[in-house]
């Protein structure tokens, strides 16, 4: 499915047990998010850059999901460095650009993209079955974890009954254009794309009701927590601290 | 035997959708022990629906269910029947949703709390019996029509079912795998099987009744065909 197109290979983050990847990603996320210094920032983005690098995934899969980040990012640029109070580090007509501005927006496209980096190696590598049957032992409450899987399961649905709607329009005849006819279209085809998605969904659960589903997710390789495992945690708990560690040490602030 | 027990009893059954009105109307039936039943019907008879509602996963207007001499009425009643009674979805992509074809198969013997190990082995069975053994490793959604209903069939016997519910298995399957999953499931050791179907002359030699559906009751009909 277009979520787990990078689930599949044998890199070291693809055979690790799920558990240690969510606390990992779970860990670094929120550490990134506290990070102040440029220093510990960059050093986080190449940390992050050097993860995804050992998965060995396709580059342009990677690189067509950062530039979605991306977009939204490009909207903060066109608007913080002005709106930002500080210090004019240039002038453009009117507009007075601050260093404060710059620095913030740095900071937040470095963390945006380290976090994005540290998920993709460590979450889509592995299946969403896989996730939801660790969190489910990492305790996580069942009702969000099926709330996480069913997202997933459904937003797959919908793809897949978008998919078929459109082909059905497209051969016969349909070209979409300026018009009304083409709205019209879209609007019919939006409409029974609900529709649709909502009846398969709700079949989707009947099926897994009728084999006995419960709300627990079995499943069939189980997580053995071995010392790879081990070793991977520590080192990224390493490096870890050791951002922190430069953190501290310098004093290159915001 | 006139006082055998009924396996699936449905009285009184009053069902319909929004705009539709009834699409059951007091419709009655009673599945027993050896009972192999094909249910005909026109298109949007309400034989699936009916399919739905002794699983409990549709709850009629009005009408009693009985499933293995039990009377169920709230959700919980159809836990432990449904666990007994294979049902098999028209569309087998509505049943089939993990990673891996053998992951989907072993979904329901999982969920029966079975061991990892005896899970496999008995999916693993149940693909070969179907011939789709090499299929195991692949995704299920990127499986051809055909597979998927096998994979969807094998996936419901894991589960060894008392009963089996078939909804159109045979459509979109070739001959010959309509040969295989006719004689596999002819092995299983069922106490009754119910199949929709629109090919009652495919099944004729693996039914002992044939159920019609109109006007939103079901008529016994003699003769096949």
């Amino acid at each position: 499915m277009t979520c787990e197109r990078l689930a599949s290979g044998n890199s070291i983050l693809h055979l690790a047990d799920p558990r240690i990847k969510i606390v990992l990603a779970s860990f670094l996320s929120v550490e990134v998010v506290f990070l102040k210094t440029m220093a510990a920032l960059i050093l986080a983005l190449i940390w992050a850059i050097f993860m995804l690098y050992v998965t060995g995934l396709k580059k342009d899969i990677l690189l067509k999901r950062l530039f979605f980040v991306n977009v939204f990012i490009v909207v903060l640029w066109l608007v913080i460095p002005w709106s930002t109070p500080g210090a004019t580090l240039f002038q453009i007509g009117p507009i007075g650009i601050t260093r404060e501005g710059v620095m913030l927006c740095s900071a937040i496209t470095l963390k945006c993209n380290a976090i994005v980096m540290f998920n993709m190696a460590l979450l889509s590598t592995s299946t969403i079955f896989a996730l939801a049957h660790a969190l489910d032992h990492l305790k996580v409450p069942s009702i969000l974890v099926q709330l996480f899987f069913f997202s997933w399961r459904y937003l797959h649905v919908l793809e897949e009954e978008y998919i078929k709607i459109k082909r059905a329009a497209m051969l016969r005849g349909f070209s979409p254009g300026t018009n009304l006819f083409t709205y019209k279209t879209y609007a019919n085809i939006l409409g029974t794309l609900f529709v649709r998605s909502y009846d398969r969904g709700q079949r989707v659960y009947w099926a897994m009701v009728c084999r006995g589903f419960n709300g627990t997710f079995w499943l069939l390789s189980h997580f053995r927590l071995g010392s790879r495992d081990l070793i991977l945690m520590s080192g990224m708990l390493i490096l870890g601290i050791c951002l922190l560690f430069v953190e501290w040490s310098t004093n290159w602030h915001l | 035997m006139e006082h055998q027990l009924a396996l699936i009893e449905l009285n009184e059954i009053s069902f319909g959708y929004p705009n539709c009105g009834l699409v059951l109307s007091d419709l009655n039936m009673r599945v027993q022990k050896g009972d192999r039943i094909a249910l005909l019907g026109g298109n949007g008879a309400g034989k699936t629906t009916l399919f739905h509602i002794i699983l409990g996963l549709i709850r009629p207007f009005s009408g009693s269910i009985s499933l293995l001499g039990k009377r169920c009425i709230e959700e919980n009643d159809f836990h432990k029947p449904r666990k007994l009674i294979g049902l098999l979805f028209q569309d087998p992509d509505d049943q089939l949703f993990c990673p891996s074809v053998i992951e989907d198969v072993s979904f329901g013997p999982l969920n029966l709390g079975m061991n990892r190990d005896d899970a496999l082995k008995r999916s693993r069975r149940c693909l070969e019996r179907l011939g789709i053994r090499h299929l195991e490793k692949r995704v299920p959604y990127e499986l051809s029509g055909g597979e998927k209903k096998l994979v969807a069939l094998a996936s419901v016997l894991a589960m060894k079912p008392r009963i089996l519910l078939l909804d159109e298995p045979m459509a979109g399957l070739e001959n010959r795998a309509v040969d295989r999953f006719l004689s596999v499931v002819a092995e299983e050791d069922l106490d009754a099987m119910v199949i929709i179907t629109h090919l009652p002359n495919l099944i004729k030699d693996h039914v002992n009744k044939t159920l019609v559906m109109e006007d939103g009751s079901l008529k016994e009909q003699t003769s096949v065909c």
